[in-house]
């Protein structure tokens, strides 16, 4: 099929409408509002529903009761209005409500810039909300991959019956790219006789809760969910690895910065310097055992974390990961600035304790 | 000579690489000499913006107008009163920058009645690529829609058919086949077919002229660099 030239927003709205989303909820919010605005227009029209709320908490809550119901919904923010939804997916992980959340991750903290940031990764990986629970959560690095980790996000959260996120720095949600539509297939069953969207004829009722008031009752609530998350970080663990094969120097990173390596190892392939990026696809689960075995390889000397994140956020993943087998360095940019290609190549050679070419 | 009016505005569905096109322009009317002023006037968009090449625009002797230039990453859609000098000063050759679809050409309605005692044209980019132009009807609608929110007729079609960095001279003539239908409709002309200046020998044969572009508005990934430090080739 042809591709054509589509938004990142606009596409991953056309994308969750094409995976068959029912329900829609949103609040504006740079640099995400194109999803919702896209979702009003075209969703009604593929027979779904949407509702601009009145705000991104009533937005989650909404999430909350179609997807209690067995609809296919979702919801999207950015950063700030992401903070505002965690309450919402705890009780959407307690309650084993499936449910897609976009974040177009902004700059923090608190309202921050509206130009790109990765610095939600502590709040999407570790669970913003209260108590013991994950969340999937895919990280594009493209357009396609935003359509196509979209569409897989419905499939993943009906499967484990868990919130699963997408989470893409602004720059994503904001670019005009190439796209192809390719045919979606749904990988599970669409059946839910969990859902409490009416009785059918069933002889009992069924509940929608995240209220175990017995502690023996919430601790067996708590075991069960655990074997989920086993099992999730089990099975849907992803990443790439490009030219890691003999590479002196792993760059880490992810989503646009990710992008950004690419072009700063074809400097560095030009002046002789081996390197190679490995890519969380998934920030949970980390591929934590694939980086353990690269790290642990003879031929690599050094680990370079780059993020967009002042302080850095997914190096406490990649620490976890490498075990200190290799010396690891990090590139930080925030406030929306982006590390340019020659910033990352500078990065290289001082982590290396070569002298810039 | 392309466009030759005095005041150009430049509109289009978002996403039809009216900002590209916008920037060369300014560039490519600097180099015949014009006093070239460039106002970004996109309310709209909040990235990929004009205002991200400054440097590059008035090292060549451009100028620059930007919405809301003390603090130019703010999400406020408000309006440089320098876009006045525009109309005022009948020495500067303008280019408006208007944000995507009839919303971002909202903001030109309060300028109608000074715009229309100046010599302008307003022109239509059209991407062939774009799902919501890509046939004749979409464009045309998109194109009233814009002429009604804007009380301004438009004068011509700018054929900006594209792919980004996977774009082709077939592109070009797929966007050349609709951009012609759509002035078939319209009776509104067509001013040029925008392409690569690599593709331009190879498009040599379409009837209109053809307007040699570089890619100034580069992504972060895309390099050489703007410093141009470092290129591996």
């Amino acid at each position: 099929m042809a591709k054509e030239l589509w938004k990142g927003n606009e596409a991953i709205a056309e994308a969750a409408i094409r995976a068959g989303c029912d329900c829609f909820f949103g609040y504006p919010i740079t640099p995400q509002s194109e999803v919702p605005e896209y979702m009003s227009v075209h969703l009604p029209k593929a027979g779904g529903v949407f509702v601009q709320s009145e705000s991104e908490i009533a937005a989650i809550n909404m999430v909350y009761g179609a997807g209690g119901s067995g609809k296919r919904a979702m919801t999207s923010s950015s950063s700030p209005g992401i903070s505002l939804k965690q309450e919402g997916i705890t009780y959407l992980a307690g309650a084993e409500v499936p449910a897609v959340i976009v974040n177009c991750m902004r700059g923090g903290p608190g309202l921050g810039t509206i130009q790109p940031g990765q610095g939600d990764y502590y709040q999407a990986t570790r669970g913003g909300g209260n108590g013991d629970y994950r969340t999937v959560v895919l990280a594009p690095s493209n357009v396609q991959e935003a359509v196509d980790f979209v569409q897989e996000a419905f499939d993943i959260a009906d499967e484990y019956r868990n919130p699963v996120m997408v989470v893409m720095d602004g720059l994503i949600g904001q670019m005009m790219e190439p796209i192809e539509w390719k045919e979606y297939k749904r990988r599970a069953s669409t059946e839910k006789p969990w859902a409490a969207g009416g009785k059918f004829g069933r002889d009992h009722t069924n509940i929608i809760n995240s209220l175990y008031i017995e502690p023996e009752a919430c601790d067996i609530h708590n075991q069960h969910l655990t074997v989920k998350f086993n099992l999730m970080a089990e099975k849907e663990v992803r990443y790439e690895t490009v030219n890691c094969e003999d590479a002196e120097i792993i760059i880490t990173s992810y989503g646009t910065p990710a992008r950004i390596a690419l072009s700063a190892m074809e400097v560095l392939a030009a002046e002789g310097i081996k390197v190679g990026l490995f890519r969380p696809i998934t920030l949970w689960p980390f591929p934590e055992k694939a980086l353990h075995d690269l790290a642990g390889k003879d031929h690599v000397k050094h680990i370079l974390d780059i993020e967009l994140s002042s302080t850095g956020q997914m190096i406490d993943d990649v620490r976890l990961a490498v075990e200190g087998q290799k010396p690891i360095s990090y590139l930080g940019r925030a406030g929306g600035m982006m590390p340019s290609v020659e910033e990352m190549v500078d990065a290289v050679y001082k982590a290396l304790g070569k002298e810039v070419k | 000579m392309l466009c030759p009016h005095r005041i150009t505005i430049i509109t289009g569905h978002y996403g039809t690489g009216k900002t590209e096109f916008a920037v060369n322009l300014a560039l490519h009317m600097a180099q015949r000499g014009d006093r070239v002023t460039l106002a970004d006037l996109d309310i709209v968009n909040p990235y990929f913006r004009s205002r991200e090449r400054r440097d590059l625009l008035t090292a060549n002797g451009v100028s620059l107008i930007s919405s809301s230039q003390a603090c130019s990453d703010a999400d406020v859609p408000s309006l440089p009163p320098q876009l006045h000098a525009i109309m005022d000063d009948r020495r500067i050759t303008g280019i408006l920058d208007i944000g995507g679809d009839k919303v971002g050409a909202r903001v030109l309605a309060r300028y109608r009645p000074r715009l229309i005692r100046e010599d302008y044209h307003l022109l239509y980019v059209l991407n062939a690529n774009r799902p919501e132009v890509r046939d004749v009807s979409s464009a045309i609608t998109y194109l009233r829609d814009i002429e009604s929110v804007t009380g301004l007729r438009c004068f011509g079609i700018v054929n900006n058919t594209h792919l980004c960095g996977e774009t082709t001279p077939e592109d070009v003539r797929k966007g050349a086949a609709l951009a012609m239908a759509v002035s078939e409709e319209t009776g509104i002309p067509i001013v040029c077919h925008v392409a690569h200046e690599d593709h331009i020998s190879a498009l040599s044969d379409l009837r209109e002229p053809l307007f040699p572009i570089q890619i100034r508005m580069k992504k972060p990934w895309e390099y050489p660099t703007i410093t141009g430090r470092r290129s591996p080739k």
